[in-house]
């Protein structure tokens, strides 16, 4: 009975299948000569050549790329102390409020979050642009890194802070000289989480955005909107190829960790 | 000194979020309640300082609600995107399960190896995910070439702009979100009991459903939740998969918003979108404290 038996081989094949040949089909149109999509005209790298020299692309990537370390910095911070207030702090006044600020925004539509801040900007009068797209990315992004943190500080040995603190270390110098290395795996994989999430977010920030702020996302939707091209497969390739690699240095760098402990 | 620092520690988060997530909602509820205007901001009345208070009030009213209510094209868009998320949910269920299933049961060095595999698209881009499906499903696209090729069909199968396209999407979309709750639960599970259930003369299948699949329950629940809530209001795939039949809240908002410039109304569609999710995260986040507990 528990032996790994074909019909289980067939279901993860069948699976992983669905999950990556539609990436797969992405992958190698981008390398197409052909200007048709669905017509093979041999390998070539053109694409590629014309994707580097779309000035308007590469300045939505270069925006969507600020936003996204400001965001994953910012969001990190936040979540980390809310990640200690919910697991150290024991009960406190708006506990219960913090715990279902953190957890409501993750299933909550992403269109209701984006035009409610947007209503806000408006009503406080905020201009649009680089800003208002960092404040709704870090909203949103907080409640990730808090559950990732979160999660490591459940199952962290206290007795390594106790000796410090016993040791006669301030609290401060404790969480920095103990608590933080040890929970850095999860605060790195905090702030990729944050990064990634931002880098890819189009609907939050088409409302949180003004004129003359268009993330990669918002540049790339417009583009789709008008059919599929072997510019935006390109495009599609290179940031499947960057997250691809993001998630392999992460899970080794977690392995690693596994390892250590 | 202790209260002191912890209040230092929890405050900024819980102003950020009270600010920024909490607040927003009282105010797309107070612009529901308004008129549309041809201003800047497109509603009125503004709230114009604590003096005018009382004609603040006095001018809020409920006529979004009653056209929410009386045009039928809103109602058919909650119930639509009620009837495509809860479909695609039990499409990812089926599709999920026996995935997790085989993960769980995998020897158990590929079972890291193969969450990430699951997870790693999850990652990408989601707009990428779904772009790749516009070129996958579009007449003469990849799938009809290779159907037509195969002499499986002779027509195209003109799949894109129909309700099947975005369920295919969210399936697609949502799978990891299904997969890694029932991985966990069937991953945990006590295999001796599956075993006890076959010496005492239940066959595989019998088993299968009186043993396995109320052990992992808790994980069936946290994945449909995962899947079912936030596709009710999704945008950007009925958006580019969808066609003039597929009518989604998530995609009425956004029309309301961006090119009618009804913003009162679409506060109000939003409003009405969070009463209906209410219900599904109020049992999702019981369901959550159960599994954590046991």
């Amino acid at each position: 009975m528990s032996r790994f038996r074909a019909p289980h081989l067939i279901a993860l094949v069948v699976g992983l299948a669905f999950l990556y040949a539609p990436m797969l089909v992405l992958i190698v149109y981008s390398f197409n000569a052909s200007k048709l999509v669905t017509v093979w005209g041999g390998f070539s790298t053109r694409w590629y050549a014309t994707l580097f020299a779309n000035e308007a692309l590469r300045e939505a990537a270069f925006l969507s790329l600020r936003i996204a370390f400001v965001t994953a910095t910012l969001a990190t911070i936040l979540g980390a102390m809310a990640a200690l207030a919910l697991t150290r702090f024991g009960r406190f006044p708006g506990r219960t409020l913090l715990g279902g600020m953190i957890a409501a925004p993750m299933v909550m539509p992403e269109v209701i979050i984006g035009l409610s801040l947007l209503l806000l900007f408006v009503g406080m009068n905020i201009e649009r642009g680089f800003w208002t797209i960092v404040v709704a990315h870090v909203t949103l992004a907080t409640c990730f890194a808090t559950v990732v943190i979160q999660s490591r500080l459940v199952t962290f040995d206290r007795s390594l802070e106790e000796a410090a603190q016993d040791l006669g270390a301030p609290p401060l110098r404790v969480f920095f000289t103990v608590t933080l290395p040890l929970i850095m795996p999860a605060v790195a994989a905090g702030w990729m989480l944050a990064f990634a999430l931002s880098l890819d977010d189009l609907v939050v920030a088409s409302f949180a955005s003004g004129p003359g702020a268009t993330t990669l996302p918002m540049r790339l939707y417009s583009a789709i909107r008008l059919g599929v091209t072997p510019e935006i497969n390109a495009a599609s390739t290179l940031l499947i190829a960057l997250v691809a690699a993001l998630v392999v240095v992460a899970s080794l760098a977690v392995k690693r960790d596994a390892a250590a402990r | 000194m202790t209260a002191l620092r912890r209040a230092l520690v929890a405050a900024p988060p819980m102003l950020w979020l009270g600010l920024f997530f909490l607040l927003p909602f009282l105010i797309v509820l107070k612009i529901s309640l308004s008129h549309a205007a041809l201003a800047i901001p497109p509603y009125a009345p503004h709230w114009s300082g604590l003096d005018s208070w009382r004609e603040f009030l006095a001018a809020l009213g409920v006529e979004n609600y009653r056209t929410l209510a009386e045009d039928g094209l809103y109602l058919t868009a909650y119930l639509s995107s009620l009837r495509l998320a809860a479909t695609a949910t039990a499409l990812t269920l089926l599709i999920g399960f026996p995935l997790a299933y085989a993960i769980a049961r995998a020897p158990r060095g590929w079972r890291p190896l193969l969450v990430v595999a699951v997870v790693l698209p999850f990652w990408t881009s989601f707009l990428i995910r779904v772009y790749a499906w516009i070129a996958i499903l579009r007449p003469e696209g990849v799938l009809d070439s290779i159907l037509m090729a195969l002499d499986v069909t002779s027509a195209p199968l003109n799949l894109l702009n129909t309700q099947t396209a975005v369920l295919i999407g969210m399936v697609y979309s949502y799978l990891p979100f299904m997969v890694l709750p029932l991985y966990a639960s069937l991953e945990r599970l006590d295999r001796t009991l599956v075993e006890a259930a076959q010496d005492l003369g239940a066959s595989a299948w019998r088993a299968f459903w009186t043993v396995t699949v109320p052990l992992a329950k808790p994980g069936i629940w946290a994945g449909v939740f995962l899947v079912l809530i936030p596709s009710i209001g999704e945008f950007v795939i009925p958006d580019l998969l969808g066609g003039s039949d597929t009518l989604m809240v998530g995609k009425v908002l956004w029309t309301e918003f961006f090119s009618n410039r009804d913003w009162p109304l679409a506060s109000a569609v939003a409003v009405v979108m969070l009463v209906i999710l209410v219900g599904p995260i109020l049992i999702f986040q019981r369901v959550a404290r159960m599994e954590r507990a046991r």
